[in-house]
């Protein structure tokens, strides 16, 4: 071996091909756009492509983030643009029937109401999952295809538009010469980290998805587990569809978060959670949902044809899904060389020392804190 | 590995009670979507009855209407009952009116040359989903996402704008008309059948088809008997593939067009049918007749909807859910029954 064990260590942390993508990424864009990384600052709001990258991304990152605990537990849920469109519509259909759509309280109970119903959405989702034990894409599915039946009956199937200034704020509003959405992600990824990782709760998460019928048997209350990250994964898309229908001031149920749900997951796959449950990375979601967003900022910027958009994602899931496929690994490099970079749990369990395997709270808090 | 670990479930004490072997019984959620297709068909009978749906074609239009979401569903069936999932459905059938509709306008190839290409290409396209799914051992349902990404996106590469067709040996198959009974057939309706046709036979006469039903009731078991478990599995996403792309054509002569929008969440339709029609989604368990009255009560419900004339098109996708939900318990249930 040449390199030296430092850049060994550097590459074998879980962030680092995540971050290696998305620094790639941006610098491709460097040739295109020479002062791409240039922030400027006009009637006190910061703009540039970095807080627009930020600020696009950010109904994306809250959603990777929930769907990042829900795929920890060995799940999945499909039906968060559901969701997106439900909690959108039925605020937006509260705010403009009232008579002043500037009044904070309404649109305060308006954004209640609307998370509510997302909380009651991921209850549901939870109680087939865990109660009834369905699979989770199929009992998420369910929600998918009603949920979008459900807010074009809100909306009448009409595109509402509010004007209302305090819930413009939420997604395209500016707060601190910074967009507010930016301190809504900050705030929703910083509580998750510390619940996941300052507490048991990201362990009992692990050992669920791990392991559920063993996580029973030595007493941890799997299904309530399994309960709550459901229940967080629709929080987090209703938040997400706050953010996006109050930056167009606008409902659609048919289109608001199309396809999020895909663009999810795989920012939770490319962050280097592994879609087999039992371990995830908050770090590395946030992350995935940036190269996404970059990759999509890159396409329009490099001037490539838009509509290549999609095949470009698809070359994206299917490289980084190979990557962490073991056999391919074995097949392609020898051995598995690459194990452990991509954060696989079989690659890195599987070389590391009896020691490692433990894990214990303090080691997993260690090597997961980013 | 972890099931030859697992130690035989003990036997149910005693013979189970007359009402107990009915709920195990593998037939009941067909007999049950049977059933369902019946009392709406009646109930559609006893309220408009004075609007014509009591006619013969009304009832043939289910066929027509739908003929290629059951095409894509039997695919569908293929690869659920093998325990996996194709999420790319939609965007394969998408892919192809686009393929189909730029071959014949803009190169002016003649249909005969076109049909076996999009075929081929959709074929194609599930072997290979297929051979990543079992060589490099990656779940099925982000491997088929990213087949909707691609699929989704080479429309789009295609052409942004739709494309129709003017071509008249389309037009004149479009429009071709088979009369039966007191009503008529589109080629579209007569093709999916023969492919429903098609399919039973080959899921319950063939080796095949049992291979196929061996490795989703238990791959690890189906593994040990010695079946040839990858060929299989590669063939079966092919096969959804190809139904996918032969319905993405019978699409183009429904709709007479290629549009990069074309069938945007189809394969949620396609998997509602399935489970619907009681195919067990762990694998292993269903008939591809019960596919045929999944596809037909969806049919159903967009045509009582219509004749309705109040009701809003996104009932049909509450509707969808709410039966999904049902089909979904009823299954769990039913399941549950069984193990114990």
């Amino acid at each position: 071996m040449t390199t030296t064990p430092r850049w060994r260590t550097l590459t074998r942390h879980h962030l680092f091909w995540p971050v290696a993508v998305l620094v790639v990424l941006l610098l491709v864009n460097v040739p295109f756009t020479p002062d791409f990384f240039s922030i400027k600052m006009t009637d006190g709001h910061l703009y540039g492509s970095l807080v627009s990258i930020v600020l696009f991304g950010s109904p994306l990152i809250l959603v990777a983030v929930g769907m990042t605990l829900v795929i920890a537990t060995g799940g999945i849920d499909l039906s968060v643009g559901a969701v997106v469109a439900i909690t959108g519509a039925l605020t937006c259909s509260y705010i403009s029937d009232q008579a002043d759509q500037d009044a904070l309280s309404g649109v305060l109970l308006a954004m209640g109401i609307g998370l509510v119903a997302a909380v009651v959405c991921g209850l549901w989702n939870g109680f087939l999952v865990a109660r009834m034990g369905i699979q989770p894409i199929i009992a998420t599915l369910i929600i998918m295809v009603a949920g979008r039946g459900v807010a074009q009956l809100i909306t009448d199937g009409q595109i509402i538009t509010v004007n209302s200034e305090p819930y413009k704020l939420i997604g395209g509003g500016y707060w601190l010469t910074l967009p507010f959405s930016i301190f809504v992600v900050a705030a929703v990824v910083a509580v998750t980290v510390a619940l996941t990782r300052r507490t048991a709760l990201g362990l009992l998460v692990e050992s669920v998805g791990g392991n559920a019928e063993a996580s029973r048997l030595v007493g941890i209350r799997s299904r309530r587990i399994k309960i709550m990250v459901y229940v967080f994964c629709a929080l987090c898309a209703g938040i997400a569809g706050l953010m996006i229908s109050s930056n167009t001031s606008a409902a659609d149920g048919n289109n608001a978060g199309l396809w999020i749900e895909l663009d999810a997951i795989l920012a939770v796959v490319i962050g280097g959670t592994s879609l087999l449950g039992g371990r995830f990375s908050i770090g590395g979601t946030v992350v995935g949902a940036l190269v996404i967003q970059t990759l999509t900022t890159t396409i329009y910027t490099i001037g490539v044809p838009t509509q290549t958009n999609l095949v470009f994602k698809a070359a994206v899931v299917i490289i980084v899904c190979l990557m962490q496929s073991p056999k391919f690994r074995a097949k392609v490099f020898g051995g598995g060389r690459l194990g452990g970079r991509f954060g696989g749990k079989r690659g890195d369990r599987s070389t590391a020392t009896p020691a490692d395997t433990a894990a214990t709270p303090e080691t997993v808090r260690t090597m997961e804190v980013s | 590995m972890t099931t030859t670990t697992q130690q035989p479930k003990a036997p149910s004490n005693g013979t189970p009670s007359r009402a107990a072997r009915v709920l195990a019984d593998r037939r009941l959620p067909v007999l049950v979507t049977a059933g369902l297709f019946l009392v709406m068909y009646a109930i559609g009978l006893s309220r408009y009855q004075n609007y014509g749906f009591a006619e013969t074609q009304v009832f043939l239009n289910l066929f027509i209407d739908n003929s290629y979401l059951l095409v894509a569903a039997v695919g569908a069936t293929f690869v659920i009952l093998s325990g996996g999932i194709d999420l790319s459905v939609g965007s394969v059938i998408g892919f192809t009116t686009m393929l189909t509709a730029w071959l014949v306008e803009k190169q002016g190839l003649p249909l005969v040359i076109v049909i076996p290409i999009a075929l081929g290409v959709g074929a194609f396209g599930g072997y290979l989903m297929g051979y990543v799914i079992q060589n490099f051992e990656i779940q099925p349902f982000i491997v088929t996402l990213a087949g909707l990404f691609l699929f989704r996106g080479l429309c789009l590469v295609i052409s942004k704008e739709s494309i129709s067709i003017t071509d008249s040996s389309v037009s004149s198959m479009a429009q071709a008309q088979v009369s039966v009974g007191g009503g008529f057939l589109s080629i579209g309706a007569i093709v999916s059948l023969v492919v429903l046709a098609a399919a039973f036979y080959v899921l319950h006469y063939t080796r095949f088809g049992r291979r196929v039903y061996a490795i989703g009731g238990n791959e690890q078991s189906a593994l040990l008997m010695g079946l040839p478990q990858g060929g299989t599995k590669i063939a079966v996403y092919t096969m959804s593939g190809f139904c996918s792309a032969l319905a993405g054509l019978l699409f183009t002569l429904y709709i007479q067009s290629g549009d990069p929008l074309h069938a945007t969440g189809l394969e949620l339709d396609a998997i509602a049918a399935v489970v619907i029609g009681g195919t067990l989604l762990t694998g292993g368990s269903g008939y591809v007749v019960g596919t045929l009255f999944g596809v037909l009560v969806l049919g159903l419900i967009k045509s009582l909807i219509q004749f309705e004339g109040t009701l809003s098109s996104w009932w049909t996708k509450i509707a969808t859910g709410v039966l999904l939900c049902a089909f979904i318990l009823i299954q769990r249930t039913m399941t549950a029954r069984r193990k114990t």
